[in-house]
């Protein structure tokens, strides 16, 4: 226990200086790339004064670095400055969208790993076979299609032409579970069907390094049926890799998120985020860029965490090296 | 960004063979037949990518409409063209719009890459030759960009640096280091303790020598192939970003620019966005498929780091 809180105690010091990282820099992004942003605030016809008392009201004309741990004071109470479009506060609007996006990465997830588990188990379990290799090539091809071509071509066979579900268009929970599932079935599928194949493939290749233990063989020669052991005493010991790589793949599915929910139209962080670009909403598009990456570093610890709790391994190595 | 680029290298080999099949030969065609589409459009007389055709607009293939040619001595001419693929909306010819395109495409998918190639190859070298405070250095800086989601750090720089041609290879050359950085230090660092640059070090070769003369042409071959799958996933981030509108400006032709415009006419006329869609799938899959040919040739597991 001593080693395993001295273990989270050495992660949790990177997580902070990681995050301390990544409100530098994007702070940075703001302060010193081109064009200032007193002037991008006053548009094109302002006078120079007025900048100036813009510079003034942001405090723009003092040193950087205690700009920076003055801004970081306001970001930790929560203070993410205000949006210039709407004049709200900008971290009101992104947690007034979190949950639309929540929403779907769940889903576009739990859809992944319903097509990679069992595709991954067969592929193993057949391995070298024509089911496997047709299983793998179609993978392969999947992963070569870019997001938002399978999207489309997911709306134009199941909206377009069947009419089955609808193209585009957000309904909330409050007004019935199915109506507001129904407009996420077509994006989350989008995201699950390029995300499932690095799944499916490390679960194969575990699943045919496990399938050679001999106490799969001990269970087969108790009789048991073929499904039992595949589910049952094979998936759990070839899952470690899988979960490992659905974490590292979250800062893949934010990115995919982002494209889906604008093509969707669906009202999440992502479609605010690109909003806020096109109306060079500065403070929102900050805010937007530090939440997305605090909340990807944060999990990505939790995952770590996590999986040195499934896998006591890691710890000793941790220790070790 | 680093994520997917490993999970695509995370191959699939069911034969580790020493001769380069059909898997290499025809991929590598097909790129071939791109990248002279996209350096010659401008010879076989096809109609300027942004030249529009008023009477045909979103035709599909085949379709016979009057395109304005100038002729050298400055003066339109009216010439009857067959628009082979179809038009876009606008009336734009799409062959000649996918065959600029290509430019771009080409273009950010492989200068990118190279910018990644060599910084991060020189960061990975020095980070995995020097393992002391310099190393560490470069590894937390490294991590720091990991930290980001790729493509939300992307539409950041270029949010702030304005989007052009040049900035989007700027940016996604940035976000490729860490990446090519990590392949190049656990290569160096599988090589630095080997008795050959012990032997070169007795010899009394300087640090800098070993670096070039010793490792760099062991650490070379992995990073190349990994960077064939660098460009895959280049392209299509790129294809993404012209496809919100945030890439490429307009008028300039993209793939991800052209499906995005034909999306208001998915219905009536897929083959505005299905056309581009195709090609842009064919040149990832091509670049995905050569990468994984190399990767298997090598038959090591250095592929995936």
């Amino acid at each position: 226990m001593v080693v395993s809180m001295k273990f989270l105690g050495k992660k949790f010091l990177r997580l902070i200086a990681v995050v301390l990282a990544v409100t530098a820099l994007t702070f940075l992004m703001v302060n010193f790339l081109p064009g200032d942003v007193a002037y991008e605030i006053a548009g094109p016809d302002a006078a120079l004064e007025d900048v100036k008392a813009i510079q003034e009201e942001l405090g723009l004309n003092k040193n950087v670095f205690i700009r920076y741990v003055s801004w970081l004071g306001h970001v930790v109470s929560g203070d993410f400055g205000k949006s210039f479009r709407t004049h709200r506060p900008v971290l009101d609007e992104i947690v007034s969208r979190l949950p639309v996006t929540i929403e779907l990465l769940i889903l576009a997830q739990f859809l992944a790993l319903a097509l990679a588990i069992p595709a991954g188990i067969i592929s193993g379990y057949k391995a070298q076979t024509g089911i496997d290799r047709s299983l793998s090539s179609t993978a392969f091809a999947m992963i070569s299609i870019p997001i938002f071509v399978l999207a489309l071509v997911l709306i134009f066979v199941f909206a377009l032409k069947l009419k089955w579900l609808p193209a585009t268009g957000y309904t909330p929970i409050s007004d019935g579970l199915w109506l507001n599932l129904r407009g996420f079935i077509l994006p989350a599928l989008s995201i699950a069907l390029v995300e499932w194949v690095p799944l499916m493939r490390v679960l194969r290749s575990d699943m045919i390094s496990t399938l050679k233990e001999d106490f799969i063989l001990m269970a087969r020669s108790k009789g048991l049926p073929v499904s039992h052991v595949l589910f049952r005493h094979a998936l759990r010991p070839s899952s470690f890799t899988l979960i490992t790589i659905l974490g590292i793949q979250i800062g893949h599915l934010i990115g995919g998120a982002l494209i889906i929910e604008i093509i969707f139209a669906l009202p999440g962080i992502g479609r605010l985020f690109v909003s806020s670009i096109f109306a060079r909403d500065f403070y929102m598009v900050q805010g937007c860029v530090l939440f997305i990456a605090v909340a990807y570093v944060i999990i990505n610890f939790l995952v770590d965490v996590f999986y040195s709790v499934l896998d006591p391994r890691i710890r000793l190595e941790e220790r070790n090296g | 960004m680093g994520d997917s680029a490993k999970d695509s290298s995370a191959g699939i080999c069911f034969k580790r063979s020493t001769k380069l099949g059909f898997a290499f030969w025809l991929p590598a065609a097909w790129i071939v037949f791109v990248a002279f589409c996209g350096v010659s459009a401008n010879l076989w007389g096809l109609p300027e990518p942004d030249l529009m055709d008023w009477n045909n607009p979103a035709a599909v293939p085949g379709t016979k409409g009057n395109i304005l040619i100038l002729e050298q001595s400055g003066e339109g001419v009216e010439r009857l063209y067959i628009h082979l693929l179809g038009t876009d909306t606008l009336g734009r010819d799409i062959v000649s719009r996918l065959a600029y395109g290509a430019r771009v495409s080409l273009a950010v998918g492989l200068i990118a890459p190279g910018i990644g190639l060599v910084l991060g190859g020189i960061l990975g070298m020095f980070a995995g030759f020097y393992r002391g405070r310099l190393g560490a250095i470069i590894v937390g800086t490294m991590d720091a960009i990991l930290a980001f989601p790729g493509l939300v750090l992307l539409l950041a720089i270029t949010f702030y640096l304005g989007a052009s041609v040049q900035n989007l290879i700027i940016a996604l050359g940035i976000l490729t280091v860490p990446a090519f950085c990590r392949v190049a230090r656990a290569n160096t660092l599988t090589f630095a303790e080997r008795e050959f640059i012990q032997a070169a070090r007795a010899l009394g070769e300087n640090e800098m020598s070993i670096l070039i003369r010793e490792i760099l042409p062991n650490v070379i071959m992995p990073m190349i192939v990994y960077a064939l799958l660098v460009v895959a996933f280049m392209i299509v981030i790129e294809g993404a970003l012209s496809f919100l509108g945030l890439g490429v400006p307009s008028p300039t032709p993209s793939w991800g620019g052209m499906i995005a415009e034909g999306r208001e006419v998915l219905e009536e006329t897929p083959h505005v966005s299905m056309i581009p869609s195709f090609v842009m799938f064919l040149t990832v899959l091509s670049f995905n498929l050569i990468g994984d040919s190399l990767r298997g040739l090598r038959d090591t597991k250095e592929g995936q780091l």
